[in-house]
């Protein structure tokens, strides 16, 4: 039965959903939401959705009951009365945790955005299949017994032998009458995606520029992860030579050396020749860097995207953390014109809402 | 009503206990049972125990709050009762048949204690019913005008549903409705002592009669003011004075109304749960209990009178000092002869066979609301034996920590969480502020400051149902500094 209450719980999400979508642009630029992701939920602070009273200010203190003596402190972790309401510790906010789940945060994202739904490349030979109980059969486990046919083949059964009574209407099944649920496996189309992550590590690129790479990761695999069954994540760092390592080494490993991102390209395109078939596979690759390569290396860099790269990808997007102005390697990208090539700078975090924009805006 | 009615077996003994209830001499209004699933519990609960409230998006955030706290099994509701004629009670269909008992005990101490005590006295009986009006009305306003545009106003009302008068139920603060007709101000005269002349400037000195007059001038302008006296009721002031239109008018009424029905129950919280908990432990220690119930029923209750060191749970400290108060009138440990004896020994040992702890009980269940209850009962003996603490905030090692252990620090401290529900008291007091038709009001600083953003989202709200700008004088910094906050069409802002 449905209550009542469910409109009011449906609404209260509703207005939860607003406040994330109006604040989208301050939650893409916090990294606060990084450590809040579990598996399938993503825990949010909304700011203002509970009711302003006139009250007293931080509550510090209050009349207890138990044992110890002056100066001992009281229950660790659990917040002592004498407030209602947790306060907010910013300047006209009253914060609420909600907790969404990652595709809801991705269809926000989508909306807000105005992202266009991704069409995965139509694969036939990938395949996963679902069961579905449609048919019927003459032997099965009592389990799956189908009742009312089974009193419906009793029936006609009674009738035409002449044992039915009108007066006393016993049915009694016997077995050649019991019919069973069957299933049937029906093939499903699936898609998946890889999406590897190139990202420079010379000694150029800072705390601060990687916390903006990472930052705009979240928000790529939020959003493709909605779109995908199975999403598969490599990671590939690069200095003056590439190599593949985990997510973690990913975001904290320091390297010193110079910079030539043709490496990182190259190890791209070669895990794709021996692991993933572009028929097969719907392929992303992102690059990070700040934009200082060796001057003879941006030719290479072009060859390897034009002739293995972007034939092979739905997607190479290319974004630029550099807050320094001048000459840099996505004057280079964009002498390409291809349109599964995205380019975006990122200086800061505000610029995070657009390059996203421009990287899934394709809709590939 | 959605839930079940009682079992055959439950039913059965509903009358036992309503039996046992008379026995124990309690006087109370008829207790309608019924049986909900935790869904429909958590649903009763979000809507503060009616079944049918207005729609509104806060309900929804409790009920799932509820939802989230029981399926992770941080609570569980076990009984829930509605102040009304009939009283309404519910109980969890999944618990255990002892449980169920402990619930109906503690109804009818609750369901007594509504009727007996003064300070419901001016509730509706019918507001169940008036609830399920208030929904309807409130739906029939949404359909005509829009769900945004009445849950916009709903959400200003409710942000301002503190701003009542709670004693104003009791007392009649002003002549009734309606204005009279404005006359000419009279000219000012000043009573002067009969005098011979030459004793004039002795009797009737004229500095003084200067000011006299203008302290009658003062008054006289005080009068044409707008509210005459400082209002608390602000609810009401913004009613008869606010450019509402009639649907909002409506609402506003019913969130009031709402309100002052709610009221008495913030203000009886220690002595209500005190006082079904009394009753609850009396019915079944007595009669009730079966032998093989004594742990299930030992459990429950210690769970419910559990202390909290960061807290105090009103069902513990109403309880012992119902105790308190029974043991001490029974013995006739009160009076000038007991207070001047100050001998502890003495003191302790103290028993005049008075045997008065019963009627004493059900006396002061009668009559007190907390701040009474507290102030009149809570001993320093009292205090020392439930071992009862004020804590604060150390800022210097980031905790919270037991700050001291004497009596009068921790009756001040716990009286003053009390008064006005621990809310501070804010009133109208110039309805034309600068003769712009602002509104001015003024809070009664006692020592805490107000939340700032809090109150500038407030003033927004209160904006919204004034329609010119409105101001809050305040103090800051601990109250050494006034500060004006003001909220008009450009937004917030702050004089100080």
């Amino acid at each position: 039965m449905a209550l009542s209450i469910e409109q009011d719980a449906r609404r209260f999400r509703q207005i939860v959903r607003g406040q994330i979508k109006r604040n989208l642009r301050k939650y893409i630029a916090n990294r606060e939401l990084i450590g809040r992701r579990g598996k399938e939920l993503v825990s949010i602070p909304v700011p203002q959705i509970d009711l302003p009273h006139f009250r007293f200010g931080h509550p510090r203190g209050g009349v207890g009951q138990g044992e110890g003596e002056v100066g001992a402190p009281i229950g660790q972790g659990q917040q002592p009365g004498g407030g209602d309401g947790p306060a907010g510790d910013q300047p006209g906010e009253h914060i609420l945790e909600v907790e969404l789940t990652l595709q809801e945060l991705a269809e926000i994202l989508g909306e807000e955005l105005e992202l266009p739904r991704i069409q995965p490349k139509s694969k036939n030979n990938v395949e996963g299949s679902v069961v579905r109980y449609t048919g019927l059969r003459r032997v099965g486990p009592e389990g799956l017994r189908h009742f009312k046919r089974t009193y419906r083949e009793a029936l006609k059964r009674q009738l035409i032998s002449g044992s039915y009574d009108p007066s006393n209407p016993v049915i009694i099944p016997i077995r050649e009458d019991k019919r069973y649920r069957s299933w049937r496996n029906y093939p499903r189309p699936e898609s998946n995606a890889v999406i590897f992550y190139m990202m420079d590590v010379s000694g150029s690129m800072t705390e601060r520029k990687k916390e903006l790479v990472r930052l705009t990761a979240f928000w790529i695999d939020t959003w493709l992860q909605a779109h995908y069954r199975n999403v598969t994540i490599r990671y590939i760092v690069h200095d003056a030579a590439a190599k593949e390592v985990d997510a973690h080494t990913f975001y904290h490993i320091r390297e010193a050396g110079g910079t030539r991102i043709s490496a990182a390209y190259e190890l791209c395109h070669r895990i794709i020749q021996q692991e993933y078939s572009p028929e097969e596979w719907n392929l992303y690759a992102f690059h990070f860097s700040d934009g200082e390569n060796f001057g003879n290396d941006n030719r290479r860099c072009l060859n390897i995207l034009a002739q293995g790269l972007l034939p092979a990808v739905n997607l190479f997007c290319y974004g630029q953390v550099q807050n320094v102005p001048g000459h840099y390697f996505i004057e280079t990208l964009s002498q390409l014109k291809d349109e599964k090539l995205a380019l975006a700078n990122i200086r800061v975090a505000n610029d995070i809402y657009d390059a996203i924009r421009i990287f899934l805006g394709k809709g590939y | 009503m959605n839930g079940l009615s009682l079992s055959p077996e439950l039913a059965t003994l509903q009358e036992t206990m309503e039996a046992y209830a008379r026995e124990f001499g309690l006087d109370f209004f008829p207790v309608r049972f019924e049986m909900l699933d935790y869904r429909m519990m958590n649903q009763v609960a979000a809507y503060e125990g009616f079944p049918v409230r207005y729609p509104h998006w806060r309900f929804g955030m409790e009920y799932e709050r509820l939802s989230k706290s029981y399926s992770y099994g941080l609570h569980r509701i076990y009984e829930m009762v509605i102040n009304n004629d009939p009283c309404y009670a519910y109980l969890l269909a999944s618990n255990h048949y002892v449980d169920q008992k402990l619930v109906m005990a503690h109804v009818y101490g609750h369901s007594d204690f509504f009727k007996n005590n003064l300070w419901f006295a001016h509730t509706n009986r019918r507001m169940l019913d008036e609830m399920a009006n208030h929904a309807s009305r409130v739906r029939r306003y949404i359909a005509r005008y829009g769900q945004d545009t009445v849950e916009n106003f709903l959400d200003a009302c409710l942000s301002l549903d503190n701003l009542i008068d709670p004693h104003a139920v009791a007392i009649q603060r002003r002549p009734a409705q309606g204005r009279e007709e404005a006359e000419d101000p009279r000219p000012v005269t000043v009573r002067r002592f009969k005098a011979k002349e030459y004793m004039e400037p002795f009797l009737n000195p004229p500095e003084f009669l200067e000011e006299q007059r203008r302290r009658l001038e003062e008054a006289q302008k005080q009068e044409e003011r707008l509210p005459p006296a400082p209002e608390r009721d602000v609810l009401l002031f913004l009613l008869e004075h606010a450019p509402l239109y009639n649907w909002q008018y409506d609402i506003l009424d019913m969130i009031r109304e709402e309100a002052y029905y709610f009221a008495p129950q913030g203000q009886t919280k220690i002595m209500n749960e005190g006082w079904a908990s009394y009753v609850h432990t009396q019915i079944m220690t007595r009669w009730a209990l079966e032998p093989n119930e004594l742990i299930d029923y030992a459990d429950h209750h210690s769970g419910t009178v559990a202390v909290h060191p960061g807290r105090i749970n009103p069902y513990k400290l109403g309880l012992e000092l119902f105790r308190d108060i029974e043991d001490r009138w029974n013995r006739g440990a009160f009076g000038p002869e007991y207070q001047e004896c100050q001998d502890l020994e003495a003191r302790r040992r103290w028993d005049r066979q008075l045997g008065l702890g019963r009627e004493k009980v059900f006396q002061v269940r009668r009559i007190y609301n907390d701040v009474g209850f507290i102030d009149e009962f809570l001993t320093e003996e009292f205090a020392r034996e439930q071992r009862l603490f004020t804590f604060d905030y150390n800022s210097h090692r980031g905790r919270y920590e037991i700050s001291s252990r004497d009596f009068q620090e921790i009756k001040r401290r716990l009286l003053f969480q009390l008064t006005n529900f621990g809310r501070p008291i804010i009133e109208v007091v110039d309805g034309n502020y600068g003769n712009r038709g602002e509104l001015y009001l003024v809070h009664r600083h006692e020592g805490l400051d107000l939340d700032v953003p809090f109150a500038q989202d407030t003033l927004r709200n209160l904006f919204t149902l004034w329609g010119r700008p409105v101001h809050l004088e305040t103090k800051i910094q601990g109250g050494e500094k006034t500060a004006i906050f003001s909220h008009d069409s450009t937004g917030p802002s702050v004089l100080n």
